[in-house]
């Protein structure tokens, strides 16, 4: 987990030696975290996905003065929020930027009601891709739902900002998005720390009008809605956070977040129009600086949101016309196409990549190479073992988002019909199939699917660092409770066929597979064994390999098991330090050429 | 004037623990620092790059092309992946094992061979067996703290307070013995 650093140092700022505040280097995740805590957060609901996993793993910490949870998605995490907002508290969700698409229903509307005590989304947005499906800006969904983004700039905004967004909130009756991205997530810097602030719960009373959006109601709050987002851009021009910084008047930069960094690296001697309050648009202010300035340049990754508008109010500006959609901004992008300086930068040693891998001992790639070996195409899903896509095991034919695999399954099935799905199958993780895989499961029961999903059950959310759900028997706070047992929910949808097996015995698996594919009805098969790099497993055996009984056949290296090497001579090395000795290599060798052996 | 340090390795090899040591370090001297890190799917297995930035003022947190002082590399391989980040006189600090990436293991690429060598050419380099040093230790887990002593001796901390960074940095179960491997690559320096 990652977590805050342990490092901090203490730094007097009050001359009567009693207001000593603390500065520490702090995570934008964890500053987020802080700055809620600081708040006087009462509930923060969230499912995990990179880069805003660290945010809900920092809010434990407090959790003597707030409850903090992982929801099944974020939809549901959204939901948890507005109902503690509307119980009078201040409350959160946190996601990533495609978790604000699942959550959208809710926020769309929560948008007309406004809200109880403060309520904030927080969204981390992943340009350049690290580990995301799309790269969307969060900010063209806030417009659609007409709610207010801050968006800061380093950990110490994000703290400040956080506690900033329930003060808007409550002041204007918005819910509000703190936008992160993943380089402000997962970037330290210092931050100071403040004591919480003491916020008396609100008294319930009952208000349809403004809580039960039905038409008559709803038409009522939309009007509220455009008068209250134009009050916002009107006191816009006048919030701190939205500041003109001015300096050399030939360029002015009007930028936000992690960008405003990279204008500051590199053209320190610009002006400056740093947005805190990224929508609604300051639009009396941006018109002052785009007077003052003689080139007006829009600094924003993604999409052209800000630049955009600016034109559309009659602003002559550059924008995306120098910089692209895609992919993280730097300082070196300015410094070659507003500066037009030469960036003597020397040619990157052609090398082999380094793609991620599945771990020594993943019970994915057992899965997965009985798959390969029986040609069987997989509809995939959102996890570690999307990895499955690629070589060398090559079976995963389709990613879309997180449920998908089952679905996408499904509408082949009844387009094409049984045959034609006969050698596929979907592969969906446990904490991706309580997500949002159990209603495409149920949509197959009803409308009388025949297919087989399999369920990759290695008991955790693998990729984004191992977080509980509602089938591991544990929650965020750390409270241990009755796991939702998969099978019996399974068995609930009237599925007859449901069949569990151990993910590292291919034999077994194998014949089940063979099974389920050849039978005209829907079929799930549940593969077991625990993520390999989870807390408290202990690995007691080390495969081992017998050089004169190699036959240099290559047969265990197929599911690159990163463990293994192959040697000069065409016979294999196991790395022990790699190894967790989960066999899989041997149950591959015809020649018993590898054995298990006690560590 | 701005200090920029890049640590670069394969994921699961320990780069966060290693820039979280130095990140602490440079915030008790008073420098401002900022570091970036990589989380979630790119850590299993693949090249990570973490980057540490100080100096009076720092912008951004990433170090960019051409720009680095320090390349502390856990990997062979990932040195070179990275080098051209290095400024003209920047110096590479790196852990000579070899990790062969899937691209290799499949068949599918070669591991280049005369690594350091090639480096050599253009860029000061040092280099150790961390992996072999913290066998001789004891613990193999703690190679990565002695390539950071290897390093350190190109930053402006004193050996002192290194030792007491990592005292409250690390698990209180293995302070002795990642003091122990610092100072062996310290050492070696």
């Amino acid at each position: 987990m990652s977590g805050e650093t342990a490092t901090e140092c203490r730094m007097e700022t009050g001359k009567d030696g009693i207001n000593v505040s603390e500065t520490k280097i702090m995570l934008g995740n964890a500053a987020i975290a802080r700055g809620a805590f600081e708040a006087g957060v009462k509930l923060s609901a969230a499912y995990p996905g990179t880069p805003s996993t660290e945010i809900s793993e920092n809010l434990v910490q407090y959790k003597e003065s707030l409850y903090c949870e992982w929801s099944p998605n974020e939809k549901v995490a959204a939901e948890v929020a507005i109902g503690a907002s509307i119980s009078g508290v201040r409350a959160m969700c946190c996601m990533k930027h495609v978790g604000v698409n699942v959550a959208s229903d809710p926020l769309y509307t929560v948008s007309y009601t406004g809200v109880g005590g403060g309520l904030v989304l927080v969204a981390a947005d992943d340009p350049g891709l690290y580990s995301s499906q799309n790269e969307q800006d969060t900010r063209c969904v806030a417009r659609a739902a007409q709610v207010p983004v801050l968006e800061p700039s380093d950990s110490q905004e994000a703290k400040d900002f956080m506690k900033l967004a329930f003060e808007l909130s409550e002041k204007y009756d918005t819910p509000m998005i703190l936008r992160s991205t993943t380089r402000l997530s997962h970037s330290q810097s210092p931050v100071t720390l403040e004591e919480p602030v003491v916020i008396e719960a609100k008294t319930y009373e009952r208000n349809p009008a403004k809580f039960v959006m039905m038409p008559g109601m709803a038409k009522g709050r939309h009007i509220f809605v455009e008068k209250r987002m134009n009050q916002m851009a009107e006191d816009a021009s006048a919030m701190p956070i939205n500041r003109a910084e001015y300096r050399d008047k030939s360029i002015g930069f009007v930028t936000s977040g992690i960008a405003y960094q990279y204008v500051r690296e590199a053209c320190p001697e610009a002006s400056i129009l740093k947005l805190g309050l990224v929508h609604p648009l300051p639009r009396k202010l941006i018109e002052e600086f785009a007077s003052r300035v003689d080139r007006l340049i829009i600094f924003e990754e993604l999409e052209p949101v800000m630049e955009e508008q600016i034109k559309s109010w009659g602003i002559t500006c550059e924008g995306k016309d120098l910089f692209t959609r895609q992919g993280e901004y730097s300082a070196n992008m300015l410094r070659k196409a507003v500066l037009h300086q030469e960036v003597r930068i020397d040619e990157a040693a052609e090398v082999p990549a380094r793609p991620p891998i599945l771990c020594p001992g993943c019970p994915h790639r057992s899965v997965f190479s009985v798959l390969k070996k029986l040609g069987i195409h997989a509809a995939g899903d959102i996890g570690c073992y999307t990895l499955g896509a690629v070589a060398p095991l090559n079976v995963i034919d389709t990613t879309i988002c997180m449920g998908a695999s089952i679905s996408t399954l499904h509408g082949m099935e009844k387009a094409r019909g049984r045959d034609y799905i006969r050698n596929w199958v979907a592969v969906i993780g446990d904490s991706t199939f309580m997500h949002t895989g159990v209603n495409s499961l149920m949509n197959m029961s009803y409308n009388q699917s025949c297919g087989t999903v399999i369920i990759m059950d290695n008991s955790t959310t693998g990729m984004t660092g191992h977080q509980d759900h509602a089938a591991t028997g544990k929650t965020l706070q750390g409270d241990i409770v009755p796991a939702i047992d998969i099978v019996k929910l399974c068995k609930a949808m009237n599925i007859e066929h449901v069949v569990t097996v151990n993910a590292f015995d291919i034999s077994e698996l194998e014949k089940t597979l063979k099974e389920e594919l050849n039978r005209d009805a829907l079929s799930v098969i549940i593969t077991q064994a625990p993520c390999a790099l989870l807390k408290g497993l202990v690995f007691p055996d080390v495969c081992v390999t017998i050089p004169e009984k190699c036959k240099k056949c290559g047969a265990c290296l197929k599911p690159g098991c990163p463990a293994l090497t192959k040697n000069q001579d065409g016979t294999v090395s196991i790395d022990a330090t790699m190894c967790n000795g989960c066999g899989l290599c041997l149950q591959l060798c015809h020649f018993d050429a590898l054995e298990l052996r006690k560590k | 004037m701005t200090k920029n340090i890049m640590i670069v390795g394969v994921g699961g090899q320990g780069t966060l623990l290693t820039s979280r040591i130095l990140g602490g370090i440079i915030n008790a001297s008073g420098y401002q620092v900022k570091l970036s890190e990589v989380h979630g799917m790119a850590q299993r297995g693949g090249s990570v790059v973490t980057f540490v930035r100080y100096g009076e003022e720092v912008a951004e947190p990433i170090v960019e092309e051409g720009q680095a002082d320090v390349l502390i590399a856990f990997e062979r391989l990932e040195a070179l992946r990275y080098a051209h980040f290095l400024k003209k006189d920047g110096v590479i600090v790196v852990n000579d094992q070899r990790i062969d990436p899937i691209t290799v293991v499949t068949g599918a690429a070669e591991y280049p061979e005369g690594i350091l060598e090639k480096l050599k050419k253009d860029h000061k380099i040092y280099s150790v067996n961390a992996q072999q040093k913290a066998e001789e230790l004891g613990n193999s887990k703690v190679f990565n703290i002695i390539v950071l002593g290897l390093a350190a001796k190109h930053m402006d901390f004193a050996k002192e307070e290194w030792l007491k960074v990592i005292e409250e940095t690390v698990p209180s179960k293995t302070i002795e013995i990642n003091q122990k491997a610092f100072l062996a690559g310290y050492e070696l320096a």
